[in-house]
Parts: structure tokens; sequence; C-alpha cells
């Protein structure tokens, strides 16, 4: 499979999708102007990984900020992931921020998959 | 040009840090948010203050960017709209103010009174209502920018639509961050 790689900017996030390396990650800071055409690339590669998923995936959400355009998108992201065998969402926050703790919180509790809450 | 003293006089009294006018793209959005968190990184202020006022902001900005009315005025054509920012000694007040056709004043009020009647949980069970029912809108928001900018302030929206001309108000916003941990 091909391996997805956006670098982040001031307004959207570091993505890196890859499977061979076993690499799933989005993190920094996401409120582009258009949300759903920038997570359309990232649903379509889960798409296609949902085929041929490894025996089990980490799914690391690393994210700084983002807007409530995205949150609507994040939701997307899992709803996809959430049809995917032996998948596992590692939710990352800042060590003081609430805010992004309660974000993965809330998530976890729209999808059933399994969630592990992380600090960085 | 005495006005521009005055104006300044009106922004200290005010304790405005930063008034932005005119046209809202997604460029200008990075510019403001850029800049105000610049001053805010040099004024030292906490993290958790800093992530709130910031995540406000976005969503104030990209409401203008995305929902303002364009102002026909006859020939005139306009997308003006304000944005400010105040900093008292226990709170930062994000303001915003854009025209919008009367006709659309009634849904957005409806909307507004009744995030202002929740409370911490009721935001919190209409933020994931919206989230799992809604689709994006065709103009791009999932109307769930005020009941986040809600839940990051804490404190009721305050809003007013005074009138610009017969088919026009003008959506003035305020939403206050406490400052400090609480």
């Amino acid at each position: 499979m091909e391996i997805l790689n956006l670098e982040g900017t001031e307004d959207t996030p570091k993505i890196i999708l890859d499977k061979k390396n076993g690499i799933f990650e989005i993190s920094g800071r996401s409120l582009p102007e258009d949300s759903a055409e920038f997570y359309r690339p990232v649903l379509e590669w889960i798409g296609n990984y949902g085929a041929e998923a490894n025996p089990s995936t980490e799914f690391v959400f690393k994210l700084e900020y983002f807007n409530t355009a995205s949150s609507k998108l994040i939701l997307d992201v899992l709803s996809a992931l959430e049809d995917i065998k032996g998948m596992k969402i590692m939710w990352y926050y800042h060590e003081d921020d609430e805010d992004m703790e309660e974000a993965g919180q809330e998530f976890s509790e729209l999808v059933e998959i399994p969630f592990e809450f992380k600090t960085y | 040009m005495n006005f521009i003293y005055e104006l300044h006089r009106t922004m200290m009294s005010e304790k405005l840090i930063l008034v932005y006018q005119g046209d809202f793209t997604q460029e200008t959005t990075k510019s403001i948010l850029a800049m105000a968190e610049r001053n805010l990184d040099s004024s030292g202020e906490e993290s958790s203050t800093k992530r709130k006022v910031f995540n406000v902001m976005v969503e104030a900005l990209q409401n203008i960017v995305k929902h303002s009315d364009e102002l026909v005025d006859g020939e005139t054509r306009s997308h003006a709209a304000i944005f400010l920012i105040g900093r008292q000694a226990n709170r930062y007040s994000i303001m915003a103010g854009n025209p919008i056709r009367k006709t659309n004043v009634p849904n957005l009020q409806k909307k507004l009174e009744q995030i202002n009647g929740l409370d911490k949980d009721g935001l919190k069970d209409l933020y994931k209502e919206i989230i799992k029912n809604t689709t994006i809108s065709e103009k791009g928001g999932a109307s769930l920018g005020f009941v986040d900018m809600a839940r990051k302030s804490g404190e009721k929206l305050e809003f007013s639509f005074p009138e610009m001309n017969a088919d026009y108000c003008f959506f003035c916003l305020k939403v206050n961050v406490p400052r400090g941990d609480e």
C-alpha cells in the first residue's frame, strides 16, 4: 500500500499512514478552511487499508488543537477505523490540557474502539 | 486627524489588544491568530487560558469567514466585518461583528438562546448530539462553533443584533474567557 504522508502546516496536521512500518499518526493543529476536503484522502486511505489491514493497528492522535469543523471529520475517521479488526486508538494530550483529554474521552464514547490515553 | 487619537483612547479604555476590520479569509484568520498568539506568549499567559482563547478565536473567525452575509446596498457590496480581543485583569473577551440578513436573525438567535439555556453537562450532550447526527453543511460549518465557544468560555455568550438598514442587522458576539485556572 502506498504511504500517505502530509507535512503539517500552521492550519493542517501532520499525517503519516504507513502500513508496512506500522505507523498511523495524525498530529499537530487541525483548522483547515475546508475540513471535509482535507480529510478526504485520509478517509480514502483508511477505506483501502480496511481491506488488507495488519493484524493489529495502533492509530495515534497527537493533536495540539482542532476546530469544530475538524472534530466532525475526526469522528468520521474514527468511524472508518471502527470497522477494522485489531484497532486501537492512542490518544495523546499535553499533560495540562484537560480540554484535549476530555475531547478524547468524548470521542471514545461515540465509537466502539478501545482508547488508550497518554500524556506528552 | 483627531479621530486617530480618539480611536486610540477608546482602545486603551476598553483594554483592546487587537482590532481587525475588513475582509475575512482563511489567510487573515491565520495572520490574526499568529499575532494574538505572539501577544499571549509575550505576556506570559497561562497555557490553559491561551488554549481556550485560541480555541474561541478560531471558531469566531471561521464563523465570520463562512457565515457572514455580504452587505448589498445599491451598487455597494461589502464583506466588512470586525474582530476584537480585549484583556481585562480577570478575563479575555473575544468579540466579533458582521452583517447578517434580517431573515437569518431569528434562527441564529434561537440557537444562541438554546445554548445559553444549558449548563456544562447540557452543552456536552448537545455537542455530542450535533457531532453524531449532522453532516458538514455546504458552507463547511458544523454548527458546533457556538456550542464549543460556550464550553470553552464557561460563561453565557453575549450577543445583540443592532439594525443596519431595512435588510440587515449587525451580529455582535462577545465571548469571555476567564484568566487563571478557573
